[in-house]
């Protein structure tokens, strides 16, 4: 049973480090100089040999799922950041679609992760403030998203990157009637596909 | 007291006599008042046995005291009763009370049978039977009692009341209707994105739009189906039909403002109207003749009423152009006599609702409890359903637009958008 258990590891753990060896560059098998060592010893030769294989390729396994960890999580992490940039929500002024310089800030530390990430697109929906009415208000919020869009566009995104959409007054940010609700509810939002796909960092 | 059974004997017997007479001009009848304002007939509605009849009573009541052109007078309970004794109205007590008219409506097997009678004359002035389903259907029992309503108000004052419509609105996104007494709410829609909702002329079907996927939507209210009329990108918006019914005039734009746009209701594409160059152009409401259209548009920098040809041609500022940054001139609805808009306009920052003459750009400020918003006409041409926030949370309110008064239509969650129905004559 438990020399059953150890061949199985011991298998599972060669097919694992052949694995890696395959994805890795080929390097010079530092190996072979042990082996000379453990072929040393009589009848336990075998068996201290295959352990001493085994703790090694235990140790290159551990060493390399942690590197595949570290470059998965720094990936994730990475991602997150650029998520949240894209995601950043630019603001407007009361009745108006123009663009603040607060706005073209925000628009323009997207451009470069866009420009690195060229699958992803962009779903851009307009919002307004409760003032006014229902309508007027939708139609201002697509101004709002085509603004933003246009502006994108002249940074050089390709138009159908972007879509536009407006949803008016009807899913406000901010609850309250002061201008500090409706400022937060004057604003362009940005949605993107992730699908599990990660965002790379755009090069300095 | 000999006397006063052989009298009333005899006025039964006129009574039962009159009606022949009066029969042959059952629409064009009135009991010989003119309308003032200042002095609104008294009318007694009388009670009556059978089956249904307090609500039968009651609800008329509501009706004509809604329709704000006569003054429903009450009885005292021992009065009532003898006010229709021997089914003959007591002449003298209803003379006393004021009374220019009294009505007495009792239900039939066949539905519900109508007197009206003219306490000055003595005469009775209309007899009328008016089928009705059973009380247990009642939406429908509802609507043909206020139709009653509506053909009692015309034989007493000549002007037809408007107790038979209902009114279309928004809430929480969905559309609803509720009856012009505020009875009978229902919800129409399941989405959860729905909007701007607008009567067919024949008031058998509505249209409205819908925030996701956007798009334009006409339901057939009898049984509920719904179809897309116009959908893609961008936003498709306050849509209304033409006044003969056979299409819809919309808001829809992408990238570059928002015009309006016809479509037949047989489909096809949209063929734009207005010509916006990239400023918002909706909520479109149509002249009675179907000639021009009054509709909101931001081109001059804030929003504010134009006027056009229904083909979009010969544009024209209705309202006086406001200037700075608070003004803001919205939700136009063309009045059914065709002589003024109603609108909503931000005065000291905060909304009222206005008229315009369209002859003589005369401005009328009609509200100035809280703010008010999204004036729709009745079919009558003089009450305005609105949104007003003067009870705290934004509700539907009914405007007597000649007298000032005002009654709360509904109650609840926050409404927007109302849409008040043509007259209704089944569904």
């Amino acid at each position: 049973m438990t020399r059953r258990t150890t061949a199985l590891t011991f298998a599972l753990v060669l097919a694992a480090g052949g694995l890696d060896a395959c994805r890795k560059k080929p390097e010079p098998q530092p190996a072979p100089a042990a082996v000379p060592v453990a072929s040393a010893g009589e009848d336990h030769r075998e068996d201290s040999g295959a352990a001493m294989a085994k703790r090694r390729a235990d140790s290159i396994a551990a060493a390399n799922t942690a590197s595949v960890a570290r470059t998965e999580e720094e990936s994730k992490r990475t991602t997150a950041e650029m998520a949240q940039v894209l995601a950043q929500k630019v603001y407007f002024d009361y009745d108006r679609d123009v663009l603040r310089d607060d706005a073209r800030a925000a628009l323009d530390s997207k451009v470069p992760i866009l420009v690195a990430n060229g699958w992803v697109s962009l779903a851009i929906t307009g919002h307004t403030d409760e003032r006014g009415t229902a309508e007027y208000n939708l139609a201002l919020g697509q101004r709002r998203a085509a603004q933003v869009k246009r502006y994108l566009e002249g940074k050089g995104i390709t138009e159908n990157r972007m879509t536009t959409q407006s949803m008016g007054d009807s899913q406000p940010a901010a609850d309250g009637t002061d201008e500090a609700a409706y400022q937060l509810n004057r604003r362009a939002e940005f949605e993107f596909p992730s699908n599990g796909g990660a965002l790379v960092r755009p090069r300095p | 007291m000999s006397t006063m059974t052989s009298r009333r004997a005899l006025l039964a017997l006129l009574c039962i006599a009159s009606p022949l007479g009066a029969q042959d001009t059952t629409h064009a009848v009135r009991i010989g008042l003119t309308y003032d304002p200042g002095t609104k007939p008294g009318v007694v509605v009388l009670p009556s046995k059978g089956l249904g009849a307090d609500s039968i009573r009651s609800i008329v009541q509501r009706d004509l005291d809604f329709g704000d052109r006569v003054s429903v007078m009450a009885l005292e309970a021992g009065a009532a009763s003898d006010a229709s004794r021997a089914n003959v109205p007591n002449w003298q007590m209803l003379a006393r009370l004021g009374a220019a008219a009294a009505v007495q409506i009792t239900s039939t097997a066949a539905g519900l049978h109508l007197a009206v009678y003219n306490v000055a004359t003595r005469q009775t002035a209309l007899i009328r039977d008016f089928p009705a389903p059973a009380m247990s259907e009642m939406r429908a029992w509802r609507a043909a009692v206020h139709g009653l309503s509506d053909e009692l108000q015309e034989s007493i004052t000549g002007s037809r009341g408007t107790a038979r419509t209902r009114v279309l609105f928004e809430r929480t996104r969905r559309i609803w209707v509720v009856d012009s007494d505020g009875e009978q709410l229902a919800s129409l829609t399941e989405s959860g994105t729905a909007g701007s909702p607008a009567w067919h002329p024949g008031g058998g079907m509505i249209t409205y739009s819908l925030l996701v996927p956007s798009q334009i939507v006409v339901q057939d209210l009898s049984n509920g189906r719904a179809r897309t009329l116009a959908s893609g990108n961008g936003v498709f918006i306050s849509p209304v039909y033409l006044p003969d019914g056979s299409g819809v005039v919309y808001g829809h734009g992408v990238d570059d403002g928002v015009d309006l746009f016809t479509i037949a209701l047989a489909g096809g594409s949209g063929r734009r109207l207005s010509v916006g160059r990239g400023s918002d152009n909706v909520q479109p409401t149509f002249s009675p003749d179907g000639r021009r259209i009054a509709f909101t548009s931001g081109r001059a920098g804030h929003p504010e009423i134009y006027t056009m040809d229904a083909d979009g041609t010969n544009v024209d500022l209705l309202t006086p152009l406001e200037f700075g940054e608070n003004a803001y001139r919205a939700s136009p609805d063309w009045s059914p006599d065709g002589r003024s808009v109603a609108f909503q306009s931000r005065i000291g920052g905060i909304f009222q609702i206005m008229t315009i003459g369209l002859r003589d750009r005369a401005l009328k400020q009609l509200t100035s409890d809280g703010q008010n918003e999204e004036p729709s006409w009745a079919p009558d041409g003089r009450h305005l359903v609105f949104v007003s926030n003067r009870s705290g949370v934004k509700q539907l309110w009914v405007l007597d637009v000649e007298s000032g008064r005002t009654r709360q239509l509904t109650r609840g969650a926050a409404v927007r958008n109302p849409a008040w129905s043509p007259r209704l004559s089944s569904n």
